[in-house]
């Protein structure tokens, strides 16, 4: 027999087979070997989330007790992916487009960015969804409790408990591992796909055998087993045709609605055209699920004593046959239908929460909103654990609550009717450009409302939450009140009779609240973007550069994405406008992109803000030009070649704007070279010419005299210094340079620096992470090394903060290893950042700094003949340089 | 009585350089090297006459004569410009501005001296 702890041992290990799973595929893909990751077999089986422990287990029970009805459930989602396969492509293409992260965030986002939309389809989701929870913890519990109960164990309540909260708690564990670990920009985790791809081939390799062993080992074959269900009651079950279509509108509405289908369907889909292959392979899938669902139900009410629970028979009916190994293959398959269920639902769920509840609101709570201080990820990422532990914290209370009763297929109904008061506005998100976002709120809430009046609320049980007497009699004796009962229709089934009312009325209000309100500018250019999806509506506008505002932009975007990717996404920017270095024009385009970015991370409506909090309106203000220009939509649409010459002449016109102002600036450079290398070589020839005069005349005191010669000496020193850099760059810039290739370590390298730029007492301190100094270099280690000193003695130098401090920070990016110089002081402004290289260009105070300015010009072409590369790094908080080391290769070709 | 001379310059070797020539010749000599506040450091003397070195922190030496002589209080006061830049439009920048006498760097000591001499005592 097998025993309980057996059975917990077994389950574990498979956990863990899934964690080397998901752990194997996460290192994959962070390798960019995603290719088999992402293929359209992986995608569809991704999408059997839908089928839940509910379809697992309780499909065998609802045949049991309502014959063929089951089939709608499957009927729905088949309907869809064979049919309404353009609304998934659309429902895609928006998704990734705007970088959705999940339904709330679609709908928040059509609307202008509404906070409040987000918030209520969260609540309505986490309100939906919890009851759903609930029940994959009860079938788990139930599971565990068929063995004991085989075993000869009699469990309590608490047993079932304590089982449940294990259950929930390892859930949280798992899905906050490996669902949380970064704070991904296009929201994808691709550890907890594979994970779910290889519990949809167990759960139908599960059912198939059972199935099997149902039809042939105890059946006696399919003719017999056929003959066997025409015996049976299930084949003179009177099917109403009502329910029927109820049924499987609401497991359509459920299966676009559910948040954790969404989130499979839409923001982990990795490519469109996998919706080609999963629109026959997920109904084949669901039709395989479905094959041995009457059989089993029909040989299980003959063979087992009467009083089973049907919704288990996949389980007891191996056990009564003593096959133990089948029996926890079985429990294996349901144990992974709800674990899958119950990971991705809490992962969509918990990124709605923290998206559209907890950032917002903590947005408001700080005065400096996005420019606050500190890492925005790690606020993001804490606030989805503590919502994915919240979010299964209330399916265990539910779980609790409801008394852990109930058929499973009644539970998931109530889950289902709750979800698809999404779909109107769903629906009219992408098809209906008159929908404002007056009329989503009015049609969820009235939805919402009613649904949870009828249907939500009596589900927890007679006099439970709504006394008999309202249930009979209605509110105050208001009669139409009556919850199962609205507007005296009486003797619907109640499922049915909700789903009716809630869906009625709640498309009713959409429709007219939005035709009697009007939408603002951001609700009408997001309203035309959707439904335009396919077509381009995005043109070139009117821009006000700011160097300011896009420093302030890579600050915010680095918080919340992480520095190496935010540079390079500034980087790209700046180079598809013809510029260098990380600072783009602040262009709409540019801004509406970065806003996109980072609602993969934050949500539409929470990006938004914090991005116009940077650009102060600016953005909005050209989104009113642009819903100006979308009244003309169909000029756009006409324009849309016209609108791609426009961008490339603007992208030319702006390349010879700045190449211009760069040749102006050049010349202006010309004479100043030529008078500061007059004055940089007249001054120390002054002192010398002087003292020396001085000396010649005689009748000086001895130590007079030795310091006046101690200045000419000094002076002639720094004359010949200065020649020596002069001549330098010119053979550097020449290219007449011979480089020396050898072999070193970059710690090496630092610690020679550090101590060759001289550093004084008290002076600017140097923190370094040796550990991350292990790189081996192969290029002109003395002409590195001279970058690695000016930079250090330039810190030293321009460093303004009260105690100095320079990090100097190795780390791989995706061009190779870069070394970072950050200091502690006020930076460069920006308008300076473009000269700093330029010859002679010291900022500021000469006197103090000493030099002659060339140090920087010298950098960038010793880099550039390595093939490295030197630039100033904005939005850093001090002055910050990056040196990305030349490649071995580089250095090769020369 | 010593006359007074006010040598606004920002190279500490060439201050020192300059104030012993002078002072060794029997000149009181004051210095100061900061561009934002020579004016208000002229006014404040005023001295016999000025050296001015045309670059300086905060402010330029032309900025400054433009000031010195726009004032009442200042604008007899003989100023000699010095410059390293030995660029001939500063000259010209100089002597439009109502410099008294301009040098370019470096200069031979006896010419410094023999230059003051001749703006104080005339």
């Amino acid at each position: 027999m097998l025993t309980f702890n057996l059975l917990v041992a077994v389950a574990l290990s498979y956990v863990a087979f899934l964690f080397i799973v998901a752990f194997v595929a996460e290192r994959r893909a962070a390798q960019g070997d995603d290719a088999w990751l992402s293929a359209p077999v992986i995608y569809t089986l991704s999408l059997s989330i839908y089928c839940t422990a509910w379809t697992f287990y309780g499909a065998v029970g609802y045949a049991a007790r309502s014959g063929l009805e089951y089939l709608t459930i499957y009927l729905g989602p088949s309907l869809v992916m064979l049919g309404w396969w353009w609304v998934l492509r659309k429902l895609v293409r928006i998704g990734r487009t705007h970088r959705i992260t999940s339904i709330a965030d679609l709908i928040s986002s059509r609307f202008g960015k509404s906070t409040a939309l987000g918030v209520i389809v969260t609540l309505l989701c986490i309100v939906g969804v919890a009851p759903y929870i609930a029940l994959q913890l009860q079938s788990i519990t139930l599971s565990f409790a068929v063995f004991a109960g085989e075993g000869g164990a009699v469990w309590e309540a608490s047993d079932l408990n304590s089982v449940a909260l294990w259950s929930a708690a390892g859930l949280a564990l798992f899905t906050v591992l490996f669902g949380t670990r970064n704070l991904d920009a296009n929201e994808r985790h691709h550890g907890v796909v594979m994970a779910i791809a290889v519990e949809a081939v167990v759960k139908l390799a599960a059912l198939l055998a059972v199935g099997i062993f149902v039809v042939w080992g105890i059946g006696g074959g399919v003719a017999s087993t056929l003959d066997r269900i025409e015996t049976s009651d299930i084949a003179h079950w009177e099917q109403s045709g009502g329910r029927w279509m109820g049924l499987t509108f609401l497991s359509a509405a459920a299966f676009l609605c559910l948040p954790r289908m969404f989130h499979v369907l839409v923001v982990e889909n990795a490519n469109e055209r996998h919706l080609a292959t999963a629109s026959w392979a997920f109904p084949t899938y669901v039709m395989l699920m479905s094959l041995f669902v009457v059989p089993i139900a029909v040989v299980g009410l003959d063979i087992l004593p009467a009083g089973s629970n049907p919704d288990l028979f996949v389980l007891s009916v191996p056990l009564s046959q003593g096959r133990e190994g089948l029996a926890t293959l079985s429990f294996l398959g349901g144990f992974s239908s709800a674990t899958s269920m119950v990971i991705v639902a809490t992962i969509a769920l918990a990124t709605m929460v923290s998206n559209h509840i907890v950032v917002p609101i903590w947005l408001r709570s700080r005065s400096q909103g996005a420019m606050m201080s500190g890492d925005v990820r790690a606020i993001v990422l804490m606030a989805r654990r503590v919502s994915i532990g919240a979010v299964l914290a209330l399916g265990y209370v539910y779980y609790r609550v409801s008394g852990g009763g109930g058929a499973l297929a009644a539970i998931g109904l109530i889950s289902f009717a709750g979800v698809a008061q999404i779909l109107p506005v769903m629906l009219g998100a992408i098809f209906w450009r008159g929908a404002t976002r007056i009329g989503a709120a009015a049609g969820l809430l009235t939805g919402f409302a009613i649904w949870g009046w009828s249907l939500f609320l009596p589900s927890f049980g007679e006099d439970a939450v709504i006394p008999m007497s309202v249930m009979s009699q209605g509110p105050w004796g208001i009669g139409w009140l009556r919850p199962q009962a609205l507007f005296g229709i009486d003797g619907i089934d109640p499922l049915l009779h909700a789903t009716f009312w809630s869906i009625l009325l709640n498309a009713a209000m959409f429709v007219l609240c939005s035709l009697i309100s009007f939408p603002n500018p951001l609700e009408r250019l997001q309203g035309a973007q959707f439904v335009n999806v396919f077509e381009h509506s995005q043109g070139a506008r009117a821009w006000a550069p700011n160097a300011a505002q896009a420093e302030d932009l890579l600050i915010m975007v680095q918080r919340i994405i992480g520095p190496g990717q935010a540079q390079s996404i500034f980087q790209k920017a700046a180079a598809a406008q013809g510029k260098e270095g990380y600072l783009p024009d602040v262009t709409p385009e540019f801004v509406q992109s970065i806003e996109r970015l980072l609602s993969g991370s934050v949500g539409a409506a929470t990006a938004h803000a914090m991005v116009s909090q940077v650009t102060e309106g600016a953005s909005v203000s050209v989104e009113d030009l642009i819903a100006v220009a979308d009244e003309a939509a169909q000029i756009l649409e006409y324009s849309s070649k016209l609108e791609a010459k426009s961008a490339e002449q603007e992208r030319t016109a702006r390349a010879l704007r700045d190449a211009n102002a760069k040749l102006t600036a050049l010349s202006i450079q010309k004479d100043a070279f030529l008078s500061q290398i007059s004055h940089e070589l007249r001054t120390p020839m002054t002192s010398i010419r002087a003292f020396s005069e001085i000396l010649q005349d005689g009748g000086l005191p001895a130590e007079a005299q030795r310091k006046y010669a101690g200045i000419i000496q000094e002076e002639a020193t720094r004359l010949t210094r200065l020649l020596d850099d002069l001549l330098d760059l010119t053979v550097l810039e020449n290219g007449q340079v011979v480089l020396h290739p050898q072999e070193g370590m970059l710690h090496d390298l630092l610690d020679r620096a550090v101590s060759a730029a001289g550093l004084r007492d008290g002076g600017i301190r140097i923190v370094r992470r040796k550990a991350d100094e292990g790189v081996s270099l192969l290029t002109d280690l003395d002409r590195l090394g001279q970058v690695f000193i000016n930079l250090i003695s330039n810190a030293q130098k321009y460093c303004d903060a009260k105690t100095p401090e320079l990090r100097i920070v190795v780390h791989r990016v995706a061009g190779g290893t870069v070394v970072d110089f950050v200091d502690n002081g006020t930076g460069i402004p920006p308008a300076q950042q473009q000269v700093i290289f330029e010859k002679f260009s010291r900022l500021g105070d000469h006197a103090r700094a000493g030099g002659a300015g060339l140090g920087l010009a010298i950098c960038r072409e010793i880099m550039e003949r390595l093939g490295g590369r030197v630039s100033y790094l904005p939005g850093q908080g001090g002055a910050a340089f990056r040196v990305t080391l030349p490649k071995p290769e580089a250095l090769a070709a020369e | 009585m010593a006359k007074r001379v006010l040598l606004i310059e920002d190279e500490p070797n060439i201050i020192e350089a300059i104030s012993f020539i002078l002072t060794r010749d029997g000149w009181t000599v004051h210095t100061h090297s900061d561009g934002e506040t020579a004016a208000d450091r002229v006014r404040q003397l005023p001295p016999d006459m000025i050296i001015l070195d045309v670059m300086l922190p905060g402010r330029s030496g032309f900025d400054i004569l433009r000031d010195l002589r726009a004032d009442p209080q200042t604008e007899t006061i003989p100023v000699m410009m010095l410059t390293a830049r030995g660029q001939t439009k500063d000259r010209e920048m100089a002597m439009r501005l109502g410099a008294s006498h301009f040098m370019t760097k470096p200069f031979s000591n006896a010419e410094v001296l023999e230059h003051v001499r001749s703006l104080v005592e005339g």
